[in-house]
């Protein structure tokens, strides 16, 4: 337990926060890992929880009929993996697979979400971080989204 | 406007004391295909020796004979007198020509011409090398030269995007970069295909977990213009002066030495005052559209 | 100015100054009318000259007229420039012949020759000297440019009958010459008297000054016509103030007037074809249709067509009021950044061939007072 909530307080992602409201996340905070290939979560479960990626590479991803698989993006060590389990109707939008030996921090969304609901001020520090990730995400999505080395790009 | 100190002269540019609209013939040594649409053409001069001596970043322009003359960076290695090598897409009349051309067959070259990298400037300092799709072409020459002089810079990192894995450029190169432990090299693809197991994501989602000081680097920056702006303002927001980022422009080029007009942009020409720019020098170019 | 050097030549022996510069060898090439206009071309007397003729010009016109006076120099501006004969509007560069897989250059043929123009005003003068710094005086140059300015002889003509668009006194290039001449004229007719007060400003025009017929300049007749030509700055057609222009240029690209004037502007080009400064070119290659001979051709091009800017996938200024904005923009500022000096000498030439009349000391006076 000590050792998540060092790794969590240094962690620039929770840079600023509160030591109370850190301690809360790492009440809610375990150890995990993933074999390569394992599947850390399955477009329309229940999205309960996020991760910290300490070490490995997870692929999100999405299955289309003849295709296949098909990769969106990747998320490496140091980043954090998951934002639906803060949207309604929490649930996952897409695949998420290990490609190699994966290990993170898994916190359990269902109890943050409520325990937010209790402390507001716990719920504004999540959500103005997470907001930044949501639109980080949303930019280099439409970076994504503009193809710039296509046929008519450089 | 910054201006780069050109290295030696070639001996191309001895014949432009006369006429600089003059081109040198060159033979086609080695066509490599890169990628779909991508060719390097490995030339050697035709008339004996004469030195070619160039500095990462400049570029040539090319002709093929009766069909016209663009200018093409240079991607070979600048401690090397030949080949000469450059690396381009076949996108117009005489790109699409030269695609056409095989071995034994020959080119016309003038050059070369332009700013380069701060090769030079960068010494002492870490090293952020980004390019994205082709543009890693105008940049190998970068890397050849700071791997020839290892111990003059601190960290070195290699940020390469492309749209898939088969849009990669000298990959057998990037395979020996890989596994280099002097260089850090980290690879990216907006699409994956195959069996691709490594980064997928912009090129600029590297720029935040790459290994390398923001205040003591110089960045080199070169690929498509909005590929170039959002890259600069990562780097930018992680920390690294705008006077230390360079990126390289393009613009429509017919004469290559500053005597056309067609290359302006703004008050400079980017075939003299550029390529390659320092980006405090050249931002305003880059929130000014059609200018 | 050195009094003392300047002499007067008297009409009837004008004539003597063309006899002159053949003798030496000159091409001369001068005003002349054709057309319904007074246009450059070769000449070999001075009756070829405009002789009695004036213009008169507004935006989007010239007319030329019958003056009272037979004066020589009466007219204004005509829509040639004397780049026309430095800089040819088209010209090969140079020959390749096929040779096995590979080819040879031939080298066109440019012998320069020794070309004299007679009648240049003070503002082409000064855009000589403007297209000087480009065309001869950079890291790379034009070698038939150098050659031709090594061996071109001016006979300058100082202006007394400035016209409606003209703002050389705006632009510091007029209305008299003071320097880079090899002769300078002013043209002196009250009536009875028609006479030349004339100056050498070189050794070769001393050379030639010596074989025409001339005296000592009077002190009343020196006086006279310096009076003209300081008259001539008084009466400027129009004005543009550049105090400061550079600047406020600059920090109103994105105004929304530049929009205003594309709706009128035609993209046409008329005003590139016409200005003595403006020096773009395209550079082509073509080959004969069995393909063991090509060319490199160079031709006069123009900032205002759709793909001057042409890159793989588009033109980086597709609209019309981007290239407006790029030809102006250029003239007065980006020029003073590349060069050091504006590039318009205030000649008036593209207001008047404007299709719709466009003037370019209302527009940019235009941005300056929205700015």
């Amino acid at each position: 337990m000590e050792n998540l909530e060092r790794i969590l307080t240094e962690h620039p992602f929770l840079t600023g926060m509160d030591k109370k409201h850190i301690q809360t996340l790492v009440g809610c905070a375990s150890n995990v890992a993933f074999k390569e290939g394992e599947f850390i979560f399955k477009e329309g479960s229940d999205a309960d929880s996020f991760y910290f990626i300490r070490h490995g590479r997870v692929q999100i991803e999405t299955h289309v009929p003849q295709k296949g698989a098909i990769v969106i993006r990747s998320r490496e060590a140091g980043e954090i993996l998951g934002w639906s389990w803060l949207v309604p109707p929490y649930k996952w939008h897409f695949d998420a697979r290990a490609v190699e030996l994966t290990r993170a921090i898994v916190l359990d969304g269902k109890c943050l979400r409520d325990k937010c609901e209790d402390d507001h001020d716990l719920g504004y520090e999540i959500m103005k971080r997470f907001n930044l990730i949501i639109a980080e995400r949303l930019e280099q999505t439409r970076f994504q989204l503009m193809d710039v080395y296509g046929k008519n790009a450089k | 406007m910054f201006m780069a100190k050109m290295q030696n002269k070639s001996k191309t540019s001895d014949i432009s004391l006369i006429d600089p609209m003059l081109v040198q013939a060159y033979t086609i040594q080695r066509v490599v295909r890169e990628t779909f649409d991508t060719f390097s053409l490995e030339l050697e001069p035709q008339s004996g020796g004469g030195e070619f001596k160039f500095a990462p970043g400049q570029f040539n322009m090319l002709y093929v004979y009766g069909v016209g003359e663009v200018p093409i960076s240079i991607s070979g290695d600048p401690s090397k007198e030949k080949p000469l090598i450059h690396t381009t897409r076949a996108v117009g009349t005489v790109t699409k020509a030269m695609k056409n051309l095989k071995v034994g067959d020959t080119i016309g070259i003038r050059g070369p011409y332009g700013s380069s990298w701060p090769v030079k400037e960068a010494e002492g300092y870490d090293v952020v090398i980004v390019a994205g799709g082709i543009g890693l072409a105008p940049l190998r020459p970068v890397l050849y030269y700071l791997l020839q002089r290892r111990n003059k810079y601190g960290r070195i990192v290699l940020l390469y995007g492309t749209r898939t894995p088969e849009d990669m450029l000298y990959r057998k190169q990037l395979e020996k970069w890989r596994s280099r432990f002097d260089l850090e090299t980290y690879l990216t693809v907006d699409r994956a295909t195959g069996s691709w197991r490594g980064n997928v994501g912009v090129v600029t989602t590297l720029i935040g977990r790459a290994p390398f000081d923001p205040l003591h680097s110089v960045a080199v920056v070169c690929g498509p213009e909005i590929m170039m702006r959002y890259t600069v303002l990562e780097l930018l927001k992680r920390g690294v002066d705008e006077e230390k980022t360079y990126i390289s422009m393009e613009r429509n080029m017919k004469c290559g030495i500053g005597l056309c007009g067609h290359c302006q942009l703004g008050s400079s020409f980017v075939c003299k005052d550029g390529p390659v720019y320092r980006y405090d020098n050249i931002k305003h170019a880059f929130t000014m559209w059609e200018m | 100015m050195n009094n003392e050097s300047k002499s007067v030549i008297e009409r009837k022996d004008f004539q003597a100054l063309f006899d002159a510069l053949s003798a030496e060898g000159y091409k001369i090439s001068g005003p002349t009318v054709r057309d319904n206009a007074v246009i450059y071309d070769e000449i070999g007397s001075a009756e070829e000259l405009p002789i009695g003729w004036t213009d008169h010009q507004e935006g989007g016109s010239y007319r030329l007229t019958k003056s009272k006076k037979k004066t020589l120099f009466g007219f204004i501006l005509g829509p040639y420039t004397w780049k026309k004969l430095l800089y040819p509007p088209e010209k090969k560069i140079w020959e390749a012949q096929k040779s096995g897989r590979s080819f040879e250059i031939v080298e066109a043929e440019s012998k320069p020759i020794k070309q004299a123009f007679v009648g240049v005003r003070p503002c082409e003068l000064k855009a000589i000297g403007i297209q000087d710094k480009i065309l001869r005086d950079g890291q790379h140059s034009d070698p038939e440019y150098g050659a031709l300015r090594r061996n071109l002889f001016i006979v300058a003509v100082n202006c007394t009958n400035p016209g409606n668009n003209c703002f050389c006194v705006s632009m510091n290039s007029g209305p008299g010459v003071s320097d880079g001449f090899d002769l300078a004229l002013t043209e002196m007719f009250n009536g009875k008297d028609h006479y030349f007060v004339i100056e050498a400003g070189s050794r070769a025009g001393k050379k030639i000054l010596e074989k025409i017929p001339h005296r000592p300049a009077k002190p009343e007749e020196l006086e006279q016509a310096e009076k003209a030509v300081e008259r001539a700055a008084s009466k400027m057609g129009r004005s543009l103030d550049m105090k400061g222009l550079k600047e406020i240029l600059h920090n109103n690209f994105d105004s929304h007037y530049w929009g205003e004037i594309a709706k009128r502007c035609l993209t046409c080009g008329n005003c590139t074809m016409v200005c003595p400064t403006c020096f773009c070119c395209n550079i082509e290659d073509t080959t004969n249709l069995g393909g063991d001979r090509a060319e490199r051709r160079r031709y006069w091009d123009t900032c205002y067509s759709v793909d001057f800017s042409y890159i793989h996938g588009g033109s980086i200024r597709s609209t019309d009021y981007s290239r407006y904005r790029q030809w102006l923009m250029h003239k007065i500022a980006y020029w003073q950044d590349q060069f050091g000096t504006p590039g318009c000498v205030g000649c008036g030439r593209c207001i008047t061939w404007c299709p719709v009349g466009i003037d370019i000391t209302e527009e940019a006076g235009a941005i300056r007072e929205k700015a």
